[in-house]
């Protein structure tokens, strides 16, 4: 009998030729990506929305007209002025211009969004991962135990007690936001890897001897990419709204730094004769989180109609 | 026999479009079926070759946007269903046509007995004044469990889907498909989800009720040996066009499109023997479908016509029409 | 010839299902997927295991590959005890492979076609040119470069279940579980992918464990035939004995059911077997034969004694009293 071939023939290939399927495989996928997302025009509008607030709070000492009303400042003369040439949005009732604090205050909503996600989204995701994946072990029940305590507690309660004994500035209510934050990520993750784990794609590489690390992060991470990217683009929004709830109650932002919650607070007392101290913070808030929903659409869209 | 009667169910030259990205796509590209009382006819080809869109289109039940039915005509005994207004058809798809799915677990609700379910089809089709009858209602679901050879009727009216097997459930189906005692029962892809003895059984009695009852069958499948089993006449179809039609045994003893003869030719035997390659390629990409005759590509004995023209459905001896230029000539010959 | 390749000696795999009784009385339900069964597997060749859906045919496999931990039992690779080992040395992860059923969940949605090659290849080819590896594999199983960097969703059925075979071609393995791989696709790709793995056989001197419910389909492809019914065995044979002289009731059965299209095989399937009533489900498997309840010719001692195996010809065994020497 003869002996058996082994799979160590090499074959015949053009290096450059596979660079270059490979350069414009990726070029296609960014091109039909980008179809399905911009086929709605709402998130288009949302994408324009969010990168139109990060630059703007990138650029904040720059093109706000009064970089210096966003700190200690007042100008009691020019109080309470409404809406004109000079005080495009107004003034305050310590005469600080509006449009600047609203610039600065996007500022540090952003921060506290962007920070607060990159606090979150790690640990909770693999938490998610690990927990999914050893579905019905030990390791299942210690960690999505956990997770329904902070669950079971009322989010802003919890926030509100910790950032109470905490000292309240910004980094603080980011890490009282933070903590109650994680277990959402843990049972979107956990909930798709115990669905994933029975892919058979999971049992090639478990048949095969891949690594667990090599499971968890290669095979199921991928696939739940799409939801948390969603879920992500909606939290900021929702971290933002929640982090002006704190500076609203005066847990979060302390004055004179300025915060769009903390603006709301303060221009409410002036309601309605003097609208727009509190109605233009408000509306920024909304336009924020209008833009963050309308891209998690977007990003949804592009997902779902590609396994479709 | 068949020239003097006129069909129970005719389509003639049916274009059906998709809307879809990057383009129209002509997923029908001309039907052309006739059937007559008492037909057994079995749509036969490849997945994707339009079986169920035809079905779908002729029940118009097909997703529209999406799809759009851009030419021809359905004709129930005479009237045309793609005219018909919403109350006509209604009457068409309840009393008239019937249709048993592919995977009865699906077609059956999983939050209702089959009870429920059975009697909100069969309230749907009885007269005014009897509709509120529940025993006469019920009487009529425990004939038709009857009839399907389920014993037992009473019980499994009260019991939900999940509590059967699958072999109960297609004949739970087929019973509800039959309350209304259509003219046509279309089956798409019966029993192929069930294991073979179970299937065997359901063909079984899916013949012995058609024959009973002279009802005419279209049987949509891709499983050749069922359709040798149930039917009498064969529609082979190939990427959204009928290319050939035959008598059950004839299309099996002598296939004259090369579609058909390699689809025959790559079931595999009980006799061994190995299995043939078949055909090559696979169904084309309807963005971009071959010009002419759209079997061409993988056909082997392509001529330079064929990349032209699309062939018509020619008679080629009684009652065996071929689409292929292979037997254009002898069609002149009989001309 | 040496030892078997593949040993399987009254294999056992039970499952837990659940609890029954009261609070103070609990009783276990356990379906006994597999049930004690034996067969021997030489290099290069094609067993086909054929049962309906609850046979446990695809337990058996999801065993041999390592997936679940048997219940008892011994199964022997080269004359080697690979039974209870809690995770596998990485040689025999590389001798064993599996192809599934179903090849839209056997690729990873979100992985290139050579992402999903590389994977086996990283674990046990470490030393070889992947990229080099991943185009050779495409070529051997006659796809063409190009293919590498799609995603499964970009190809079609067969193509996916091509990919599934060079996948498991990867590790240069002996023997691989075929777990229905082509029930999911129509008759002309059915028998491009099976010439393929025919071919493939011959060229790497593959051992195939072909599992199926399609009889036709194992008289085309299988070396013998094994007939599983509620996890147990009930008749094994050379296929071409297997064909022409089906014993067993249930195997007669079988065949009766099959849907042909020529009149030669008509006239080969057993006619006095009809096929009635549903498998049992194995939570509740029948005592003594657990074929008794659907066959025509059972007999009182059917109901009391599971039947032994008879040996009836060179490498053809049937479990069935009909044939059972009588005493």
């Amino acid at each position: 009998m003869d002996s058996p071939k082994t799979l160590s023939m090499k074959p015949n290939y053009d290096i450059d030729y596979i660079k270059q399927l490979e350069h414009n495989s990726r070029r296609e996928e960014i091109g039909r990506n980008w179809y399905k997302f911009s086929r709605n025009s709402l998130s288009i509008t949302g994408l324009i929305v969010v990168v139109a607030v990060i630059i703007i709070a990138l650029l904040a000492p720059y093109i706000s007209p009064y970089p210096a009303h966003a700190g200690p400042f007042t100008d009691f003369a020019n109080a309470k002025r409404p809406p004109n040439l000079t005080y495009l949005l107004g003034t305050d009732q310590i005469g600080r211009d509006i449009l600047s604090r609203i610039i600065f205050g996007m500022r540090s909503s952003l921060l506290m969004g962007v920070v607060v996600l990159t606090l979150v989204v790690p640990p909770g995701v693999f938490l998610g991962l690990v927990a999914g994946y050893f579905h019905g072990t030990w390791i299942d029940t210690l960690i999505m135990r956990i997770t329904d305590i902070f669950l079971a507690v009322p989010p802003l309660i919890l926030a509100l007690a910790v950032a109470s004994v905490l000292k309240p500035n910004l980094w603080n209510s980011m890490m009282a936001i933070s903590l109650m934050w994680w277990p959402w990520y843990t049972r979107l993750v956990y909930g798709l890897a115990t669905t994933l784990r029975n892919e058979y794609f999971v049992t090639a590489a478990e048949v095969t001897g891949a690594s667990t690390a090599h499971i968890l992060f290669r095979e199921i991470l991928p696939n739940t990419i799409s939801p948390i990217l969603t879920k992500m683009s909606i939290d900021v929004a929702w971290v933002i709204i929640i982090g002006s709830m704190l500076s609203f109650v005066g847990l979060g932002v302390q004055p004179p730094e300025p915060s769009l919650g903390t603006m709301i607070a303060d221009g409410s007392k002036y309601l309605p004769d003097q609208w727009w101290i509190a109605v233009f913070p408000a509306l920024a808030i909304v336009v924020i989180v209008l833009g963050f929903n309308l891209l998690g659409d977007g990003i949804r869209d592009m997902f779902a109609s590609e396994e479709s | 026999m068949t020239e003097t009667s006129s069909p129970l169910l005719e389509i003639k030259d049916l274009y059906v479009n998709f809307a879809v990205y990057g383009g129209d796509l002509r997923v029908l590209d001309g039907v052309n079926f006739k059937m007559y009382a008492g037909e057994r006819i079995g749509l036969v080809g490849e997945t994707g070759c339009g079986k169920t869109t035809t079905m779908r289109a002729v029940l118009r039940v097909l997703p529209t946007p999406p799809a759009r039915i851009s030419e021809g005509q359905v004709f129930l005994e005479g009237r045309d269903i793609l005219k018909m207004k919403e109350e006509e058809l209604s009457h068409v798809r309840g009393k008239s046509i019937s249709m048993v799915f592919q995977d009865p677990t699906a077609a059956l609700n999983p939050v209702f007995t089959i009870g429920k379910q059975m009697e909100a089809v069969i309230r749907n089709n009885l007269l005014e004044e009897r509709k509120n009858d529940s025993r006469q209602v019920r009487s009529v679901a425990i004939n038709a469990l009857q009839d399907v050879s389920l014993a037992d009727a009473e019980r499994l009216l009260e019991s939900y889907p999940v509590q059967l097997s699958g072999g109960m459930r297609q004949r739970i189906c087929i019973a509800m498909a039959l309350t209304t005692n259509p003219q046509i029962l279309i089956a798409d892809e019966p029993g192929t989800s069930l294991d073979v003895t179970i299937q065997d059984q359901i063909l079984r009695l899916l013949r012995d009720l058609v024959e009973n009852r002279n009802m005419s069958v279209i049987l949509i499948t891709h499983t050749l040996g069922v359709v040798r089993e149930l039917t009498n006449r064969v529609y082979v179809m190939y990427a959204g066009s009928i290319v050939e039609t035959a008598n059950t045994e004839r299309i099996f003893q002598q296939p004259l499109h090369p579609y058909s003869k390699g689809l025959i030719a790559t079931v595999p035997r009980l006799t061994g023997g190995g299995i043939a390659n078949g055909i090559p390629g696979h169904i084309p990409n309807y963005h971009n479908p071959p010009t002419g005759c759209r079997f061409h590509p993988r056909c082997t004995q392509v001529a330079e016509i064929c990349r032209m023209q699309k062939p018509p459905l020619i008679e080629v001896e009684q009652n065996h029409s071929v689409a292929c230029f292979l037997y254009s000539s002898e069609q002149k010959v009989n001309l | 010839m040496t030892a078997a390749l593949l040993t399987v000696d009254n294999l056992k795999k039970h499952f837990l299902i659940g609890q029954t009784g009261s609070a103070l009385n609990r009783q276990p339900v356990t379906v006994k997927a597999v049930d004690g069964i034996s067969f021997e597997m030489n290099a290069g060749e094609t067993l086909g295991l054929v049962g309906e859906s609850g046979s446990g045919k695809s337990t058996v496999a999801y065993v041999v590959v390592g997936m679940y931990q048997p219940t008892g039992g011994k199964i022997r690779f080269l004359d080697k005890d690979i039974a209870y080992k809690d995770k596998r040395p990485k040689e025999l992860q590389k001798a064993i492979q599996i192809v599934f059923q179903d090849p839209g969940s056997s690729l990873n949605p979100r992985h290139t076609i050579r992402q999903i090659l590389e994977m086996p290849l990283r674990v046990h080819q470490k030393d070889k040119n992947l990229l080099e590896m991943v185009i050779y594999l495409l070529e051997i199983v006659g796809l063409p470069p190009e293919t590498m960097y799609r995603y499964p969703r970009m190809l079609s059925g067969g193509e996916k279940q091509i990919v599934g075979i060079a996948r498991a071609l990867a590790t240069n393995p002996q023997l691989i579980i075929l777990d229905e791989p082509t029930s999911a696709l129509d008759v002309s790709v059915q028998a491009k992918t099976i010439n393929l793995l025919l071919q493939l056989q011959k060229e790497f001197n593959l051992s195939y464990l072909f599992i199926t419910h399609d009889l036709s389909l194992m008289r085309n492809v299988a070396t013998r035939v094994a007939i599983m019914y509620l996890g147990k065995i009930c008749e094994v044979a050379y296929t071409s004995d297997f064909f022409s002289k089906p014993l067993h009731p249930y195997t007669q059965m079988l065949l009766s059911s099959i849907p042909v299209v020529s009149e030669e095989e008509e006239a080969l399937r057993p006619k006095k077997v009809i096929s009635h009533g549903e498998i049992p489900s194995p939570v509740n498997i029948p005592k003594g034969c657990s074929f008794h309840t659907r066959c025509p010719f059972a007999m009182p001692i059917c109901m009391e004694i599971d039947p032994v195996f008879t040996q009836m010809d060179e490498c053809h065994e049937v479990r069935c009293h009909l044939y059972l020497p009588k005493e």
